[in-house]
């Protein structure tokens, strides 16, 4: 069996004194898809802000591993460079930064971190031309600042075309379907899908078992008040959008 | 307490890159000023008795002037007998005629500023006259500058060759009267610029003067005068430094435009004089007058400043908009960092016909920098049909540093209209995070937002200029996020 990319053992993780992880243990492996979903407020958004190294978090309890890396040792861009990505469940708008500038930026520190060669903006551009078809994304989006007056669903398409430039080991989607309609909703889970390579994995986050028609999931994990109740393949999040998680909570928690 | 919490603090900790002090011999006045001291400074100077007098009446008009204390700045008191007024590198015989006779060690100087002004002469097509000190140490180009009858040449120099023009329009836009220091500056002025471009012809190259303060408590108060005649056109280029030192320096300079008929003056200035240490030790108290007169009609001034250094700045460069259709702009970036202080802003008056005027102005403050817009728009009665817009947006980057805007609006006739927009916004974790997230460094994150913030300004900027004033900016906000 191969490495995994991710190895979450026992997180225990909380702000301002507030416990929030309690307990997550989880394992990503090369070319898995994992969802995980979960109520309001049971700690999702918290577990891919800790992975992602978001400040004002404290870890206290357990560790991660990211190729067998301390990752929580590791500065959030640091992470970055060696491939963690996270698509925001509220993209943060940057005026006064050009989208493709910022970008450039981007993938060139990634490019630098792999000891490749900066892209110039030439090259850049011909790279973005491409990704921009996958996505079907409106090309005044790059022209302007950093996803500042983007509309919701904009801003989450914006997110997975920055995932396809990225190209990362590890994505987690932090509920990219919310705000996307319907017709947005296919496309951008068609661009996740392309994105998916033997080598790299996918943790998508959500609430709702209608993304999950089209981003297959080979695991679905369920989150409750900081700790995984029950872990499944796909047909779990049917079960969980039939009876809600009430259903999961009574029944036995199952250790991931 | 959160480590972004720190990051958004902590970066300033870059020292000051051109902190190094020049082993030159100095031939200097002994510190105070009284009428012996101005007599001096214009018979080392070997100037003719007019300058002497004009001289003489500034120092006497000094001496009735108090010093300003409407700035939202705060020092000690300054103690004028403690400064030194007048101080030249020690010359061999009558002084340089040509760039080969200029000290070395000077020369140096110059190149670890990054102007090498033989460099530039032969490649970059910038003329620049550098005044170190007190006096100008040479200025390339003039040969190419003459065939086309422009005058650029150190203040002394045109005193001496040109008197006619000197006499005719020194004091004419900032009279010694002005203010305190414009007072002490056209007592004391040691040297600067001069530069006149004849009717119809457009200068072939940008102009460019660097200032440098070298010895230890000296002041600096240099003049420069520009005009543009009929249909002239002329972008000049102003660059400053000074060494570290623990004392308080003095600058106290005053830039004088006269743009006539049809004609257009851009002056763009890129101040990093020092700015004093982490703890608000040292740094120069840059006090400047800077003022343009549209004088005819259809004229243009620009201002575009870019000011990172300087403990104290305190500074409105201006325009009196006086020939009908005349055009007044000043684009601005003032950061500071650490315990700077900054008050500026700008004034236009506008007294002519369809008179316009734009003013764009970005502060940035970090760490426990203070920095104030102060702006002034007057539309007189006669300025019939004039138009001003303003816009003026302040940064904030940590929790400890202030922004303060100031504008004073005064209209005196119904057809005229102005526009006021102010923003303030804060560089937020959230958005370091994100940059973080996608593989910025912090600093990196912060001179992105802060950069893409000044825009407007820089595109303003000669290209070269831009890309020093970038840089410049990424090393005064170093450690103001950490
Ligand atoms: N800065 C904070 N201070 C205090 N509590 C916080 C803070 N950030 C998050 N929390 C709390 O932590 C809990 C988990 O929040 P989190 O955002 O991880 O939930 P989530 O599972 O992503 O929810 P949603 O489905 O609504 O996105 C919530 O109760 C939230 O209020
Ligand atoms: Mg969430």
């Amino acid at each position: 069996m191969s490495e995994p990319i991710l190895e979450i053992k026992n997180l225990n993780a909380g702000i301002e004194g507030k416990q929030i992880l309690k307990g997550v243990s989880l394992i990503v492996g090369p070319g898995e898809v994992h969802a995980v979903m979960g109520p309001n407020g049971s700690g999702k958004s918290t577990l891919a802000a800790v992975l992602a190294g978001r400040d004002g978090y404290n870890v206290t309890g357990g560790e991660v591993l990211y190729y067998g890396h301390d990752l929580l040792d590791l500065d959030p861009e640091e992470r970055a460079r060696r491939g963690l990505f996270l698509a925001f469940q509220y993209p943060v708008e940057i005026p006064g930064v050009n989208s493709t500038y910022f970008l450039k930026a981007a993938l060139n520190e990634i490019r630098k971190a792999k000891g490749e060669t900066e892209l110039d903006a030439m090259e850049f551009l011909a790279l973005v031309k491409d990704k921009m078809k996958l996505l079907e994304l409106k090309d005044d989006l790059l022209r302007r600042s950093v996803n500042e007056g983007f509309s919701g669903g904009e801003k989450k398409r914006a997110e997975i075309f920055q995932m396809a430039v990225l190209e990362p080991k590890l994505a987690i989607l932090d509920e990219t379907d919310s705000g996307l309609d319907i017709d947005a909703l296919k496309i951008v889970s068609q661009g996740v899908n392309k994105l998916k390579r033997a080598d790299n994995a996918q943790l998508v986050i959500t609430h709702y078992q209608r993304l999950l028609n089209y981003i297959v999931p080979d695991f679905v994990h369920v989150l409750v008040d900081g700790r995984i109740v029950r872990t499944g393949g796909k047909d779990l999040a049917f079960e969980l959008e039939a009876k809600g998680y009430d259903w999961v909570t009574k029944g036995e928690p199952v250790p991931a | 307490m959160s480590t972004a919490t720190e990051t958004i603090e902590g970066l300033v900790q870059q020292e000051y890159k051109y902190g190094f002090v020049t082993d030159v011999e100095t031939d200097s006045a002994p510190p105070g000023l009284n009428e012996d001291i101005v007599r001096l400074i214009s018979a080392k100077k070997k100037e003719p008795e007019w300058m002497t007098e004009w001289r003489l009446k500034a120092y006497r008009h000094w001496l009735t002037m108090e010093e300003p204390l409407w700035p939202h700045v705060h020092h000690p008191p300054i103690d004028y007998q403690k400064a030194v007024y007048y101080s030249a590198p020690k010359k061999k015989g009558d002084g340089p005629k040509s760039l080969d006779e200029v000290d070395p060690k000077l020369l140096e100087t110059y190149e670890k500023l990054g102007i090498p002004l033989k460099e530039r002469e032969r490649l970059a097509g910038v003329a620049v006259d550098a005044v170190f000190d007190s006096v100008s140490v040479g200025t390339t180009f003039k040969k190419q500058l003459a065939e086309k009858g422009i005058i650029f040449c150190s203040f002394s120099e045109a005193v001496l060759e040109h008197p006619d023009l000197v006499k005719k329009y020194l004091g004419t836009v900032v009279p010694y009267t002005d203010n305190f220091f414009a007072a002490l500056n056209s007592a004391v002025f040691s040297d600067g610029s001069f530069c006149y471009i004849p009717k119809g012809v457009r200068c072939p190259m940008e102009l460019s003067t660097y200032f440098r303060i070298n010895a230890a408590n000296t002041g600096q108060f240099e003049r420069t005068l520009i005009i543009a005649d009929d249909g002239a056109h002329v972008s000049y280029l102003e660059g400053c430094t000074a060494p570290m030192r623990d004392e308080h320096q003095l600058h106290a300079a005053v830039v004088e435009l006269i743009a006539l008929d049809h004609s257009e003056i851009k002056y763009s200035t890129v101040q990093n004089w020092y700015p004093g240490d982490e703890q608000g030790r040292g740094g120069i108290y840059n006090f400047v007058t800077k003022r343009g007169l549209c004088k005819g009609r259809g004229s243009k001034i620009s201002w575009t400043q870019v000011e990172t250094g300087s403990a104290i700045t305190w500074k409105y460069p201006s325009c009196i908009l006086l020939g009908d259709n005349s055009t007044g702009e000043f684009y601005s970036v003032a950061v500071v960092n650490n315990f700077q202080q900054a008050d500026t802003g700008t004034k236009m008056v506008h007294i002519g016909k369809n008179t316009h005027s734009t003013i764009v102005s970005k502060g940035i403050s970090a760490g426990r920098g203070q920095n104030s817009y102060r702006g002034l728009v007057k539309i007189q009665k006669s300025a019939a049909h004039a138009r001003n817009f303003s816009q003026c947006d302040s940064l904030l980057i940590g929790n400890q540093c202030g922004a303060h805007t100031f504008p004073y609006i005064e209209v005196k006739n119904t057809s005229s209209s102005v526009e006021h927009e102010a923003t303030t916004s804060k560089i937020g974790e959230d958005q370091i995070f994100y940059c973080n997230q996608r593989g910025l460094s912090t600093q990196d994150a912060v001179n992105m937002i802060v950069n893409g913030f000044c825009k407007e300004v820089f595109r303003e900027l000669p290209m070269e200029f831009a890309v020093e004033a970038q840089k410049l900016l990424g090393v005064s906000l170093e450690g103001s996020v950490g």
